[in-house]
């Protein structure tokens, strides 16, 4: 079954249902039935991360250095926690500005930098060739062990010519594919959709590939885990495999490598291209955040076992880094290498499609085509010549980077192991962090700053890591990294000054990050950045602010027709013609101003095709005056705290209105109050003075008229007349006191005066009256004399009215009426009791409102009132005005109401 | 404003969550678990600690969907 030609047919074919899948996605993109705007596949294009080396490497890695292979891992899984903030305002950026790559990400972010972009694409391509000699030996490699097991692969390895290395069959085959499915579009910056779904199915097939291995291994060839886990319980050797110690630089290479795989994940030109380029719609962040990280976790389940199973089972298993295809051979399985193979080979060549993409794209915008821009000859070329070559350039970078990436493995790919290649390359990207990080948050990081920082920092990288490795191939004198250069011992490479005992990655992350990040920090403090970088880096920064949504910030003019010939000649007229979709072609329209919307689409289109630098470049060329400025930029981004200013404001003064309007509401209520009051009092004293009127006239009538009335009827008339006239007029006397009393004008003569005096006077005064209406008046005088400030006559009234008041509601079988005079403090109070009902505690101050009659609960009202309803407030109101007091309680020893006048005494000198 | 608080919320919500990570996958915890007894003890404790952190993140990130 392991025959050359099944193994290799398993592979074309293979790689040729990916080529369907691709056909398919791009077909269903024309037909607008995207089959990738999904975020599960957005996930598993993410997982593009899983290379050759996640899945051979990291069995190696945890055989020989415990849990440190889960760092490599947990790292992404940070990133992706990270996703709402830092991730969408990547994807927010590149979306608007029609980023390419990160190296046009960065350059962009510089004032479109065209010097920052060739170095970040020069840097990705010294880094990552060999992370793609990486994937083509892991197939090279793979194949051999699958051909020659038992035996050792190198045997095969050693003299074979390089015709025969399969690696590079794959390798063409994936440079026509990406040619294919690629470079479609000029456009970079549209999505690759057949690609993108080969991605998610080529992550699907390792993810499957690999979970395979490990229930074989766990299930097949033990007895489940439990059986796996005892024999390595009784194995010696194996009991530390997994100690933390084991993990290269301990604890601090622990931390280091954790920080590394962070900043790779962010930095990798193929993840920037999955993560930033690729992506359809930034929601799809929130459910890759959390389903790319199961994805890791599933992929890792089984590297444990599979290791532990190698381990134990010794020679048989062979390499460590081959763990995974020697496990199922040593078992005589057939069909289940071969998947596993497959599953190797969807890992490598996922990366390698990817990462060739992006990588091409850089070359092609920020190396070639710059430099293409010098060249006058090219402005004067046909239209739409240059997309064509552009095209045609990526398709050559294409086709030299896995050439490149080929002849690397040929020709130093033996001088280390899988994982080792991967983390140099995570240690080259990671220089890209500070430039993309800090320049996302920090506005004031600069051009020079950056392109000083990723200068130090890649020379220390190199410096630390790739020169020893050359060391290490052989290429260059060890002495290097055992002495020095010329023997100076604190230069050495992996323990630069004097810096032992870490990991060679860790060591080198914490020099080159010191170098890029310090410098990057230290030149743009004291460099003074261009308005173009300022522009850039406010809109890099402020990606979030509600207002940039839509916004246009060009402000120079040209005439459509410029612009029309301009896209014409360097993207050809198809993409023109999408640009100018909404506006018709004419002479007219051609001599017009193009609107300022018209040129940031126009220098979009440009730069999604050519980078933003070129894009700036060429645009400049025909638009007259600047971009916006920072300062106009400002004036956008602050419109919005503005905006929020006039808002608050507004609410202020609302609630202002809101408050006043209340306040005017409650007073309208209470003048209504008062009107319906007044209407009232008016209604009363109307019926007050007419009841007695009817009367005075009723008996004047009839003694008009009778002239035979006998004469004691005719006396008793005449006296129910006089009587009423007495009523009416004290009503009016009552009347005008009350008003006389509100409007402030009662006029009071006090003066020092002994109460007691006045009160027995007054009971005297009563007493008659009362005795003929049979009340029994008592009356008790404890202090005397009792000198105040008062006016006699008026007080006269107030205790002859209480005493009255105190008769009429006295008990009707037992009147019993009681004032009593004694001292309280420095006061004298003067209270009238009586045995009747007594008066509610809710009633007890109405009784002093106007016109009150209090109505007696569950009696129908007899007769006539028992008064006008004005004494008491009559009262009440002379008493204030004497500085005293008159309120109602209960009787303390009648049982009935009890009114309390009480006045201050009189001061001494005025007894 | 409603919404705007509640995905701010959310936002704290994961800050705390990548803190906490940080703090899971930090050397004084690891230390102190490859410490306890058993050969498995820190790779056990490392695939439910990452397991968790992943299951905080789906129930946040889901649970927050509808706003």
């Amino acid at each position: 079954m392991r025959t050359d030609l099944v193994i290799l047919g398993a592979a074309f074919s293979y790689l040729a249902l990916l080529f369907v899948v691709a056909a398919w996605g791009d077909r269903r993109a024309e037909q607008g039935k995207s089959i990738i705007g999904s975020p599960s596949v957005y996930a598993l294009s993410i997982a593009v991360y899983c290379t050759a080396w996640t899945f051979y490497g990291s069995v190696g890695r945890a055989a020989e250095y415990g849990p440190s292979f889960l760092l490599i891992y947990l790292g992404p899984t940070l990133a992706m926690l990270t996703a709402p903030f830092l991730l969408r305002k990547m994807v927010r950026i590149a979306a608007r500005q029609r980023i390419t790559s990160i190296a046009d990400f960065i350059s962009a972010r510089y004032g479109k930098s065209s010097g920052l972009g060739a170095l970040v694409a020069l840097m990705a391509l010294i880094t990552i060739t060999p992370y793609i000699a990486l994937q083509l030996k892991a197939i090279t490699v793979s194949h051999a062990v699958l051909i020659n097991y038992p035996d050792s692969p190198d045997a095969s390895l050693a003299n074979e010519g390089f015709w025969l290395d399969k690696s590079l069959w794959v390798a063409l085959v994936l440079a026509v594919f990406i040619i294919l499915f690629g470079t479609r579009h000029l456009d970079a910056s549209e999505r690759h959709e057949g690609m993108v779904a080969a991605i998610a199915l080529e992550s699907l097939v390792k993810l499957v590939a690999f979970m395979s291995v490990g229930v074989f291994v766990v299930f097949v060839l033990f007895a489940g885990p439990q059986d796996l886990f005892q024999q390595v319980a009784l194995s010696p050797d194996l009991a530390d495999t997994l100690r933390l110690d084991q993990v290269p630089g301990g604890t601090t290479g622990w931390v280091g490598m954790l920080i590394l795989a962070f900043l790779a994940f962010l930095t990798l030109p193929r993840q920037f291209q999955v993560l930033v380029v690729e992506n359809v719609d930034e929601h799809h962040l929130t459910r890759a955040s959390w389903l790319f990280p199961i994805y890791l976790l599933l992929i890792n389940l089984f590297v444990v076992p599979i290791a532990l199973a190698g381990l134990l089972l010794g020679d048989v298993a062979g390499d460590p880094d081959s763990f995974v295809l020697t496990l199922p051979l040593s078992a005589g399985a057939e069909g289940l290498p071969l998947f596993v193979f497959i599953g190797g080979l969807s890992a490598a060549t996922g990366m390698v499609i990817v990462e060739t993409i992006a990588l091409s794209t850089m070359v092609s915008n920020q190396l070639i085509m710059p430099l293409l821009l010098r060249f006058r000859f090219l402005h004067a070329s046909q239209p739409g010549q240059l997309a064509g070559w552009l095209l045609g350039i990526r398709r050559v970078a294409i086709v030299l980077l896995l050439l490149l990436g080929y002849l690397y493995h040929a020709l130093m790919g033996d001088a280390y192991s899988l994982v080792t290649i991967g983390l140099v390359s995570f240690a080259g990207v990671a220089q890209f962090a500070p430039a993309l990080l800090i320049g996302l948050y920090w506005r004031g990081a600069s051009r020079l700053g950056a392109m000083l920082g990723l200068i130090a920092g890649f020379g220390v990288w190199g410096y630390t890591l790739l020169l020893p490795g050359f060391a290490q191939s052989g290429w260059w004198d060890m002495a290097l990294i055992e002495q020095g250069p010329w023997g100076i011992e604190w230069l050495k490479p992996y323990a630069l000054f004097g810096l032992q005992g870490w990991d060679i990655y860790t060591h080198a992350l914490l020099w080159s990050m010191l170098a890029n990040v310090g410098l990057l920090v230290g030149a743009s403090l004291f460099s003074r950045p261009t308005p173009l970088e300022q522009t850039q880096a406010a809109l890099f920064t402020e990606a979030m602010h509600p207002n940039l949504q839509g916004t246009t910030l060009w402000r120079g003019q040209t005439t459509q027709g410029e612009l029309r010939d301009l896209l014409a000649r360097y993207l050809g007229a198809a993409a023109t013609q999408r640009v100018f979709a909404d506006i018709a072609e004419s002479q007219d329209a051609a001599d017009q101003i193009a609107s300022h919307a018209l040129v940031t689409s126009a220098e979009q289109a440009l730069a999604g095709s050519l980078g933003s630098a070129s894009a700036r470049v060429l645009i400049n060329s025909v638009v007259r005056g600047e971009a916006l400025d920072l300062e106009g930029l400002l004036s956008i981004l602050d419109t919005t705290s503005q905006t929020l200013e006039y808002n608050r404001r507004l609410e202020q003064k609302s609630d202002e209105l809101a408050r006043i309007g209340e306040e005017l509401r409650s007073a309208n209520e209470r003048l209504r109050e008062l009107d319906r009051l007044k209407d009232e009092f008016v209604a009363m004293v109307s019926h007050e003075l007419r009841t007695p009127l009817t009367s005075i006239r009723a008996f004047a009538e009839i003694l008009r008229d009778g002239d035979n009335l006998p004469e004691h009827k005719r006396q008793h008339f005449l006296g129910v007349i006089v009587h009423e006239s007495q009523r009416l007029s004290r009503l009016i006397e009552e009347i005008l006191d009350l008003a006389r009393l509100e409007s402030g004008r009662l006029t009071l003569d006090p003066k020092p005066l002994d109460l007691a005096q006045v009160a027995q006077r007054s009971v005297d005064a009563i007493s008659r009256l009362q005795e003929n209406r049979g009340i029994a008046l008592d009356s008790a005088i404890d202090v005397e004399p009792a000198i105040i400030i008062g006016d006699e006559d008026r007080l006269e009234q107030v205790i002859i009215n209480l005493l009255d008041n105190a008769g009429k509601f006295a008990d009707t079988d037992q009147p019993k009426v009681r004032l009593r005079l004694y001292r309280h403090k420095r006061h004298y109070r003067l209270s009238v009791e009586d045995n009747g009902k007594g008066i509610s505690e809710d009633e007890r101050e109405r009784v002093f409102e106007k016109f009150h009659q209090i109505q007696e609960q569950g009696e129908v009202p007899r007769g006539r009132p028992k008064g006008s309803g004005l004494g008491l407030p009559i009262s009440r109101g002379i008493v204030a005005h004497l500085g005293g007091r008159l309120w109602v309680e209960d009787a303390p020893n009648l049982g009935g109401a009890c009114l309390i006048m009480e006045l201050p005494e009189a001061p001494e000198q005025a007894q | 404003m409603k919404p705007f608080a509640q995905s701010s919320r959310r936002n704290e919500r994961l800050m705390a969550l990548t803190l906490l990570m940080v703090v899971l996958f930090s050397p004084p915890l690891l230390t102190a678990v490859d410490r306890l007894p058993g050969w498995a003890s820190l790779t056990l404790y490392l695939f439910i600690a990452w397991a968790g952190v992943i299951g905080l993140t789906a129930w946040l990130m889901e649970g927050s969907k509808g706003h």
